[in-house]
């Protein structure tokens, strides 16, 4: 009966979908326990920021300016139209903090922090040594586990920042430089329209919200890897995938709740 | 050389013990692995355990540290029943245990001396000075002086297998686990690692249990052997009673004979008819 065969398959995947959540919460929690040794011994954080935040810095800042400059070109063509082309630098601030920030460095912070995180614990645990540092009576959450963690959480909303302020200065360098735009009003538009709480706070927590899941799955993911090649590049895979629509769901709830009504 | 129907403990020394194993059965799912299993580990002793792949070895292995937990029987350490432990109980007693796995499992981030001084960072305040000592010592006593700097992809072989060694024995342990220490090895690094096993039991007067196939090698280094074969110990001994043994098991073993009580075939059904042959 294919669709019996059918119904399998689907209930299947769903318990299979409900268990790894409940593992990865149950994960994310023995990652919070285990974090003392993060906060007793910080330069293990400091360590793993330079990998995850540090080697981040090009691509966010490569792709946070072009993307502040398309945002000027567009958004100076749309508003040349109402004849609001002083109100440039108020769009392209407001899009920036609020929304392409947050969830582009995030997608970003995805593909190039989170699959090398998932690959580099997965590839530890294929070759054992994951299982030797336990061994050793050394719990891998609390020394590579939490630290990773906690490195990821700080540096995502920092990274999310940077994204934010070259893109800013990308729609600058079209906007005012390249098109034309006064520079005065530009500046005092976006001063006036961008509220600190409101909108620069908003996205500092979105982008922490977003560092803690790309975090928790890249994680996740490399520990509950398969150890094979084909496991760990399955998971690597994954984490892209789950990190990415995260981000995305995420986004909506959190802008639906910050921002309604305005 | 005794019969596996009177295992039940160590005849074969007078020494104290500071591993028990007892009745120890142990199935994955519903399918046994190990069935009633009885070893006595006594200090100052190198022990083996072989058998062929899939028999329960690298199993007890982990029954052992600690790592799986008996459907049946206990595993003693120190008078401590493993599994019943507590995660922090289990950690204090793998303190007292040195691991050494397969293909030496080092950690790739790390340089050769923080691979080394890991559990001395780890599990101790020692300062980094006296750390640096003892470093330098482990390191000249696996004949690896030198290499402190370089990183794992740098080592060959058997040279990553003398590191890791070294980083077993960094913190002194009482019991010493070695899963396939002769695997991929020349022939002379296997008999570099060999002796250094030896040498190392003897000098820090810990118990040593190597899982292994190597059989000639195993031969000269441990005092005695056990044979494992589906899931029970088939035969035990000192290297000198394996060697005169002349049960069909042992010899198949230590000979290397291609068939035997251990078939060549794979219980695969019928081959003729596989073929279409008719009878």
């Amino acid at each position: 009966m294919p669709i019996v065969r059918s119904l399998r398959v689907i209930g299947k995947r769903a318990v299979n979908g409900v268990w790894r959540l409940g593992n990865a919460t149950r994960f994310f929690m023995l990652t919070l326990l285990y974090s003392g040794i993060s906060f007793r011994r910080f330069q293990l954080v400091i360590k793993e920021m330079f990998y995850s935040g540090v080697m981040s810095l090009i691509i966010i800042i490569v792709a946070g300016m072009f993307v502040g400059m398309v945002l000027g070109l567009q958004g100076y063509e749309t508003l040349k139209r109402y004849g609001s082309e002083s109100a440039l630098g108020t769009l392209v601030a407001l899009s920036l903090v609020r929304e392409l920030g947050p969830v582009l460095a995030a997608l970003l912070f995805a593909s190039r922090a989170g699959s090398a995180m998932t690959a580099e614990i997965g590839l530890m645990k294929a070759t054992e040594q994951i299982a030797a540092m336990d061994m050793m009576a050394v719990n891998p959450i609390s020394r590579l586990i939490a630290p990773r963690f906690w490195a990821s959480v700080i540096s995502m909303p920092l990274l999310a920042a940077l994204f934010t302020v070259t893109g800013v200065f990308g729609g600058y360098v079209v906007g005012v430089v390249v098109i034309g735009v006064d520079e005065g009003s530009f500046w005092s538009q976006m001063q006036s329209a961008v509220d600190f709480q409101h909108d620069v706070m908003n996205g500092v927590i979105k982008s922490f919200v977003f560092g803690v899941a790309v975090t928790v799955i890249a994680l996740y993911e490399g520990f509950d890897a398969p150890p094979t090649a084909e496991g760990v590049s399955g998971a690597t895979t994954r984490t892209v995938v789950q990190s990415s629509l995260a981000i995305l769901l995420l986004d909506f709830i959190l802008t639906a709740f910050m921002f309604r009504g305005d | 050389m005794r019969a596996p129907e009177n295992q039940s403990g160590f005849n074969y020394v007078s020494s104290q013990a500071l591993v028990e194993i007892r009745d120890v059965n142990f199935a994955y799912d519903r399918r046994p692995i190990l069935k009633g299993i009885n070893m006595t580990l006594p200090k100052g002793k190198v022990i083996a355990i072989m058998g062929g792949s899939g028999c329960g070895k690298t199993t007890l292995f982990r029954l052992i540290g600690g790592a799986l937990k008996p459907t049946r029987g206990h595993v003693k350490m120190d008078g401590k029943i493993i599994h019943e432990l507590g995660r922090q109980g289990l950690y204090d007693m793998r303190r007292k245990m040195g691991v050494l796995f397969q293909f030496g499992a080092l950690f790739t981030d790390m340089s050769v001396y923080d691979n080394v001084a890991f559990q001395m960072r780890e599990h101790t305040d020692l300062p980094e000075e006296i750390i640096h000592d003892l470093v330098m010592m482990k390191l000249h006593a696996v004949g690896l002086h030198g290499t402190q700097k370089l990183m794992p992809f740098e080592l060959s072989g058997g040279m990553a297998r003398r590191v890791a060694l070294a980083r077993t024995v960094a913190l002194d342990p009482q019991l010493i686990l070695y899963d396939e220490p002769f695997t991929g090895l020349d022939p002379i690094s296997l008999t570099v690692v060999g002796n250094l096993i030896r040498r190392l039991n003897d000098a820090l007067g810990a118990t040593s249990v190597i899982v292994t196939h190597d059989v000639q090698e195993s031969l000269k280094i441990v005092d005695y052997i056990y044979f494992i074969a589906d899931g029970v110990i088939a035969a035990e001994g000192t290297p000198e009673q394996i060697q005169a043994s002349d049960m069909p098991f042992v010899r198949q073993f230590v000979h290397g004979e291609m068939d035997g009580p251990v078939p060549f075939h794979y219980p695969g059904g019928n081959y003729k008819q596989d073929l279409g042959v008719r009878a």
